[in-house]
């Protein structure tokens, strides 16, 4: 078993096991997504309250929740190349930011899609979630600018596993005093959470395990295109790219 | 023979508030002798407090409720600009490198410079506070509670910025990647120090804010220094 992780922190290795992993990932992810959507907005009954606008929801939250694994995910992999120093911890760390602000960006989008039929308004300054969410977008932006900004790789690995840490420590007092704030400013205007039906969870239960296996595969994806740069001149990319099979 | 030992011993192997204490004293006359570091943060804080009533009109009952809010915000932009400075010229005179290879624990040192970074910052702007406080009509038990928010939220700040210090010192584009990296930070205590100025205008209770803003400095003050000096080591590798 350790061997085999021991293994997997070898960038050829790691590159030859996600070329075969990615596509087990993406094309059940697509169908359960596919599966989910069409439950999700076509059979599942109307909600008596929310009416249709309700059916957001199962693209909103899981990408709600991508948004927060995305960053958990690059902050555990920050601190395992900084203690271990797996240089490609580092790469999934370069590899997760952007596709996580992307996720973020989509659930601030669909909630204030969500947020005009159900509070009038697009964005709603004193909900809690929509603003730790736009910090986290934030954060997420200033990780990107950083690991821009220094031009040497390893130089540039280090110092934005170091920011994600400290944004981690501080993504939970954030989120606290967020909700402090709005406590004392906002009424009731953000709607309370039933229960939900089973028909109406299943769906949203499948979507959510879909758009994790996709983000799994655009993760691996992205990774290996990062570790293939950033061993450019080693002898297993030349001599891969060189053999008759060209690099797949 | 023995006292001669002792001497001998210390000079040989100094405590750690000897190095806390060199560093701390070599900034604050640093900062004394160009006073300029230390004044300009000050006009910025009190030209960004006459910007607001100037954009958006002096009705009293709007500077009453928006005083808390545009003070700190202020505050928050203007202990910024001042944390762009705090390694720069370390740098530059390679006195960072030195700090590197001296057996002084890093993390200490580097508290040293954000302590003296504080007194010429944060302090100084607690003391001004009262001064545009009033010009926005805030009674002075309320003027109270701010100076103490701002006392406790700059420490934090300070110690805060000087991770982001540490980790933009050296590249080109520091002074916009610094507010990138430290404003979504530093958001918390903006929200606790401002929330708890305006509760204590309303005669509400505002002991919220200070124990969080309390607990927030204790925090940062004993982890914030292990985080600059890892980021610092980067920088310099």
């Amino acid at each position: 078993m350790w061997k085999w992780f021991h293994q997997l922190a070898s960038p050829p290795h790691f590159y030859r096991i996600s070329a075969i992993l990615a596509p087990w990932l993406a094309i059940p992810g697509t169908i359960l997504i596919a599966y989910g959507a069409w439950q999700g907005l076509f059979v599942v009954p109307m909600d008596y309250q929310q009416g249709d606008a309700f059916r957001i929801i199962y693209v909103h939250v899981p990408s709600a929740y991508l948004s927060m694994m995305a960053y958990m995910i690059m902050a555990t992999s920050g601190a395992i190349g900084l203690i271990w120093r797996i240089k490609l911890a580092h790469a999934v760390g370069a590899a997760a930011a952007p596709i996580g602000a992307g996720f973020t960006f989509l659930a601030l989008c669909t909630g204030s899609i969500w947020g005009k039929p159900m509070w009038g308004t697009w964005w709603e300054w004193g909900d809690p979630r929509m603003m730790s969410e736009l910090i986290l977008l934030f954060l997420y932006f200033g990780y990107m600018a950083l690991r821009s900004s220094i031009d040497d790789t390893t130089k540039a690995d280090k110092a934005s596993a170091v920011l994600a840490l400290v944004g981690i420590v501080n993504v939970v007092i954030v989120h606290f005093s967020v909700e402090w704030w709005s406590s004392l400013h906002q009424g009731q205007t953000v709607f309370k959470k039933g229960t939900m039906d089973a028909d109406m969870r299943i769906p949203l239960f499948i979507m959510l395990i879909g758009f994790t296996m996709v983000f799994g595969s655009m993760l691996l994806r992205r990774i290996r295109t990062e570790v293939l740069y950033r061993e450019r001149r080693t002898r297993w990319v030349r001599e891969m790219i060189l053999s008759p099979e060209g690099g797949v | 023979m023995n006292e001669n030992h002792t001497i001998e011993a210390q000079r040989e192997n100094p405590g750690i508030f000897s190095g806390l204490a060199a560093t701390t004293k070599r900034d604050l006359l640093l900062a004394w002798k160009r006073p300029g570091d230390v004044l300009n943060p000050l006009f910025f804080f009190a030209m960004v407090c006459t910007l607001f009533p100037l954009a958006v009109g002096p009705s009293a009952e709007q500077l009453e409720f928006s005083g808390p809010g545009v003070l700190w915000v202020a505050a928050l932009l203007a202990t910024l600009l001042s944390l762009n400075s705090l390694f720069i010229s370390d740098f530059e005179d390679g006195s960072l490198d030195q700090f590197l290879v001296s057996p002084q624990p890093l993390p200490v040192l580097v508290l040293g410079k954000t302590l003296a970074h504080w007194l010429t910052s944060g302090l100084p702007l607690v003391f001004v506070s009262p001064i545009l406080a009033i010009t926005y009509r805030m009674p002075l038990s309320v003027v109270g509670v701010m100076m103490l928010t701002l006392a406790l939220g700059t420490i934090s700040l300070s110690l805060l910025g000087s991770i982001g210090a540490a980790l933009t010192v050296g590249l080109h584009r520091g002074t916009a990647l610094l507010s990138l990296l430290i404003l979504p930070l530093a958001m918390p205590i903006m929200i606790l120090g401002a929330n708890a100025v305006s509760l204590a205008a309303s005669n509400d209770i505002y002991s919220t804010g200070i124990w969080a803003l309390g607990a927030y400095a204790i925090a940062s003050l004993s982890l914030a220094p292990y985080a600059t000096a890892a980021a610092l080591r980067i920088s310099n590798e």
